[in-house]
Formats: C-alpha cells, structure tokens, sequence
C-alpha cells in the first residue's frame, strides 16, 4: 500500500520535494542569488505538478488522427494544463530577468549579495 | 454605446500603449505624458460606460475569441467588478496627471520607460478585476506584480534591495494562487469562475477542495499584505518613488481584496469559509491582529511615509475583517472600504509626494510650519486623515459603521472593540503630524535652512487632483447611502 502510494505516484512526491528544496532555498539562503535559483525550482515543481496532472498511463498526444470516428477520451493526455504551463514559463522567464536586472542594480549599490552584510552596509 | 466593445478596450488600449510610448518616446519624448493621460482617460471612460451598462442591464459577458466559456476565456463584469473596475481606472487617471512634476524632479531621464511601466500596472491590475477565468486571473497579476516590481527599484537608495523581497514574497504567493487553480482544476476539471460557482457545491467534501482553498487563501493574503504576510510592504512603498508608491499603495492592495472577496464569496460558496472550514474565524483573528499591530507600528515610525505604510497594513486588515464577518452588513463595509481606502490612501501617499516635490523632508518631526507654507496641501491632509480615523462626514466614518453592524450582527464583541479602539489609536497618528505641522514652534533647530516662511504651494498640476481626491473623500462620504443601495448591494450574493 504504502510503497504503491510511493512508487505509483512519484512524480507528485518529486514534485513536493523539489517544491520544499525550493522553498528552503528562498527562506533561509543569505545570498540573494541562491535565493533566486531557489525560486526558480519552487517555480519549476510547479510545472511539473501540472504537467503530471495531466497526462495519463498509455495515452499519446492530443491530435486525432485522420479518419478517426470515435474518441476514446483516454487515450489522448489532456492538453489544457500543458498550455496553462507554457504561459506559465514565460511568467516565470520574465519574472527571472527581472530579478537579474534587480539583482545587477543591488550589487552596483552595495558591491555584495549577501543579505546580512546588505543590511549591515544600511544601517 | 453597447456596439464598442468596452471590455476589451479597457484591456487592449493600456497594453498596447505600453508597447507604442516606448516607440512614441524615442521620437517625440514630451508626448509620453499626453499619451498617458489619454489611454488612462479612456480607461475611465470605459470604466464608466460599463459600470453604467451593468446597472442598467445586467452582468456582461465578453467571450474572446468567440469561444465558449467553459474552454474558452471570458470577460465577465457584473457590479462588484464594474464597481472596482471603476475606482481602479479613475485613481489611476488622477494619480497619472499628477505624475509629471514629480517624474521630471526625481527621474527625468527614464520618464519614458516609468510611463510604459505605468501603463502596464494599470493593464494587469484592470484585468485581475475583469477576467473571469482563474488562470487568466494569475497571468494579469504577474503582469501587474511585474511592473510593481520595476516600478518600486526606480526609487531611492533601499529601493532595488525592498523590490527584490518584494518579488521573492510576491511569487511565492503567485506560485501558491497557480497551485490553488491546480488543485482545482484536478478536482472540478473548469477555470471558469462562473463555471466553477456551479460546479463546487457538490465537491466541497473533497480534501483536494480544501487544499486548493487554502492556496488561494494563503497566495491572496501575501499578495495584499494580509498581517503575518505584510512584512514586504513598509519597505517596498518606502523607499519606492513618490509618484509610485502613490500608485500602488492604493491600488494593489485594494485589487487583492477584491481577489479574495471574488474567490471566498464568488467562486467557492459563501457557506464554505464561514460554517465547512474556520477559514473565517482565522482571517478576523489575522486581521484583528493585523489591525493592532499596524497602528502600533504606524505609532512607532518616525517617517512619514512608512508610517502611512503600517496605516495601509491597517486598513487591509478592515477589509479582510469585513470579509470574514461573514454577513451583509461585514461585506458592505469591505467592499465599500475598498473604495473609501483606496481614496483615502491615494490623498495621503500624495500629499507626502507633494511635500517631497517642495523639499520637504518626510521626517515627521521636521514639519513646522508645514500649514504656513502648504496651507491647502496640508489642509487636504488633514481631511483625508480624518477619514482614516473615521470622523463622520467623511467617508471612512460609513465603511467603519457597516463593519461595525457587521461585527454586531456576527456577534464579535472582541472584533468591535478592535475597531473602535483602532480609531482611537488613528487619531493619535494622524494628530501627531497634524500637531507637528500646524502648531510645532516654526524656525526650530531643524528648519533653519527656510528661515521666512512664504507661501509655497504644490504646483497646480498635483494640488488640484489631490482636491479632487480630498472632496471625494468628503462627497463619497455623503453619498454613501446612494452607492451601497444602488451598486453594493447588488454586488452581495443572495444568502448573505
């Protein structure tokens, strides 16, 4: 039961791993660039969760073959949270470069990314 | 006027004009802030005119694409969107007009590129009120936090390092509002708002309904700077450029409420989050204690600015107080707040804009003389502060009843006296700078560098709009009555 649940479902349990490494990462990392590639992976356990969410055992993709009548609905993985991600990925591109540029701006001001000596250097 | 195609204007004019000022900016550099002002007056009247077509005739549906909405995505607007749809488009056009003394006195070399921003915000912060689809929902307020984000690192010297904790907040209650819309989508198979009313009655029983709850739950209330989620805020609409925070600080937050109102009232059933979960009993703890804190903080700052920050914290935990009340009179009050602060906010944060425009620092003890100088800026600060406290002709007074009825109703004895008390603890705020700046002993130590006190006013171009807030506050306040029993009350659904 309990390995089933492991084994059967990994991608979700990839998912929230990644998902706290992540979250970890943004929380407790004092260098501003480690807490940006930790948001990057809490960003990308989403992607996966939606892609996993998605598909399906023994299935292919979306696009009904010619002369084809019936359609059988499972055996077609379902497209939409593929689409959602790929709107998603451009958020997430454009919030990365922001980042960067916001990343670039503090260091020409403090010549350090660290948060602690940061906050030293305002005091 | 039902042949133009208002629901969409109101999102395609900002977005391209974004793109178009750049372009505008490298030809002719003093037409950016006309352009401005006319996509923000088109904005409004579009606003206006669907405001007036929803009253009239009822909720408007604009499908795009001509797809059908549960697969395809749609604009809905009926009177509570309408009504948000407005106040966002008309602060924004008055905050935009003001924009132009302090852009050329803080930033004149990247007026170009603070307009395209400008117009961005406004496009992301319209479509959060306007879609009517969940995961277009999240999309609008990425562009919307986006731009915030830019927009806030224009500023002094904190501002880069307060804009990156901001986006580090700000996607992590992205990322959980995506997560939400997930775990619903898994649950319900729709992202269709109105789809979704219809389909989550007989799927509250699920656990992943329950977690999606809370994702969205959690997401909204970093996203409006709900009390333990807030501590982005102070510093990000501190250090950011006056003009902006002047945007912002009461636009963004005020669009977030109005996202939770949607979620928890709208789209999940209003029975879910005050009987099936305790959610309503933690979110009035949250903002009761959000409501304590922010005034006690706001008490404890020396800058003016910041402390108008803690006083925003304050005033979001009103509205989140409103929704969690869970009856009629609570979600009048709220969504009425959301308009009254959104005013109120806008005056003050552009009060202190037109004071820096003048030199004056933002030390709250460096006022003197403030009145003899500023005589009609400070007297618009001192009306829209007595709103905050909630002095009755004045709109603050009414929200604050209605949440005061709606803490009866509910029968939270201990909420009410949050509220009063927190009155209590505004006029002590507003006060002391109102003691600083009118009776504070001009020519002290401090001020010696103005010795003679002329008369210097705000230019023309901010002193007029902050006027123009400064009546709404009072003229909204008399109206009050008129707008809850002609827009409000439609905007509650039936079994509150």
């Amino acid at each position: 039961m309990t390995i089933e649940l492991i084994i059967g479902k990994y991608n979700y349990w990839i998912y929230i791993s990644l998902m706290m490494i992540g979250f970890y990462a943004m929380i407790a990392k004092k260098n501003l660039v480690k807490k940006l590639i930790g948001m990057n992976i809490f960003q990308t356990s989403i992607i996966l969760f939606f892609i996993s969410i998605g598909s399906k055992k023994g299935a292919t993709i979306p696009i009904v073959e010619e002369g084809v009548k019936t359609i059988q609905a499972n055996q077609y993985i379902n497209p939409l949270p593929h689409v959602l991600m790929l709107t998603a990925i451009v958020v997430m591109v454009s919030t990365f470069g922001v980042a960067l540029a916001l990343l670039l701006l503090i260091y020409r001001k403090y010549h350090t990314l660290e948060e602690d000596e940061i906050l030293n250097l305002r005091r | 006027m039902s042949h133009l195609p208002f629901p969409i204007l109101i999102i395609v004019v900002p977005l391209i004009s974004a793109f178009l000022m750049i372009l505008l900016g490298w030809l002719r550099k003093s037409l950016c802030y006309l352009l401005l002002i006319f996509v923000l007056g088109i904005t409004t009247l579009s606003s206006f005119m669907i405001l007036e077509e929803v009253l009239w005739k009822g909720s408007i549906h604009y499908r795009l694409g001509g797809w059908l909405p549960p697969w395809g995505i749609e604009y809905v607007i009926d009177p509570l969107n309408g009504f948000v749809l407005l106040i966002v488009s008309t602060i924004s056009l008055i905050i935009g007009i003001t924009s132009k003394p302090m852009v050329e006195r803080e930033f004149p070399e990247r007026a170009i590129y603070f307009y395209c921003l400008y117009l961005l915000q406004i496009t992301g912060l319209l479509g959060i009120v306007i879609t009517g689809d969940l995961f277009n929902l999240y999309v609008f307020l990425e562009i919307a936090s986006l731009a915030g984000y830019a927009l806030i690192a224009i500023g002094e010297e904190g501002a880069p390092f307060a804009s990156f904790n901001y986006m580090i907040y700000g996607t992590i209650g992205a990322c959980f509002y995506l997560l939400g819309v997930g775990y619903l989508y898994i649950e319900s198979g729709s992202l269709n708002m109105a789809d979704l009313t219809k389909l989550l009655p007989g799927l509250l029983s699920s656990k992943v309904t329950l977690i999606a709850f809370a994702f969205f739950s959690v997401g909204i209330a970093i996203k409006m700077a709900l009390f333990p989620l807030h501590v982005w805020l102070p510093d990000a609409y501190t250090y950011a450029p006056s003009t902006v925070s002047t945007l912002v600080a009461p636009l963004t937050t005020k669009v977030g409420a109005y996202v939770m109102i949607r979620v928890m009232v709208n789209v999940f059933p209003p029975t879910f989050f005050t009987e099936t979960l305790p959610a309503a009993l933690l979110l009035r703890w949250m903002a009761g204690l959000g409501i304590l804190f922010g005034c006690l903080f706001a008490l404890a700052q020396k800058d003016l600015k910041r402390m108008l920050g803690y006083v925003l914290i304050a005033e979001i935990g009103y509205i989140a107080m409103g929704i969690g009340f869970g009856n009629r009179n609570g979600l009048t009050g709220a969504i009425l707040h959301i308009m009254n602060d959104g005013l109120m906010m806008a005056c003050l944060f552009l009060f202190v804009g037109a004071i820096t425009l003048k030199g004056w620092p933002r030390k709250i003890d460096q006022l003197q003389g403030l009145h003899q100088t500023m005589p009609l800026t400070s007297a618009a600060f001192v009306l829209s502060g007595l709103s905050v406290i909630g002095v009755p002709p004045t709109c603050g007074f009414f929200s604050k009843w209605y949440l005061v009825l709606g803490a009866i109703d509910a029968k939270q004895w201990l909420s009410a006296a949050i509220l009063l008390a927190s009155s209590l603890c505004n006029a002590i705020l507003f006060f002391r700078v109102i003691e600083k700046a009118y009776f504070g002993k001009a020519g002290n130590e401090q001020r010696i560098e103005r010795p003679i006190l002329k008369r210097d006013e705000a230019p023309l171009i901010v002193l007029i709009p902050l006027w123009v807030l400064t009546l709404g506050v009072i003229s909204l306040g008399l109206f009050s009555g008129t707008i809850i029993s002609n827009i409000i009350h439609l905007t509650i659904p039936a079994s509150f």
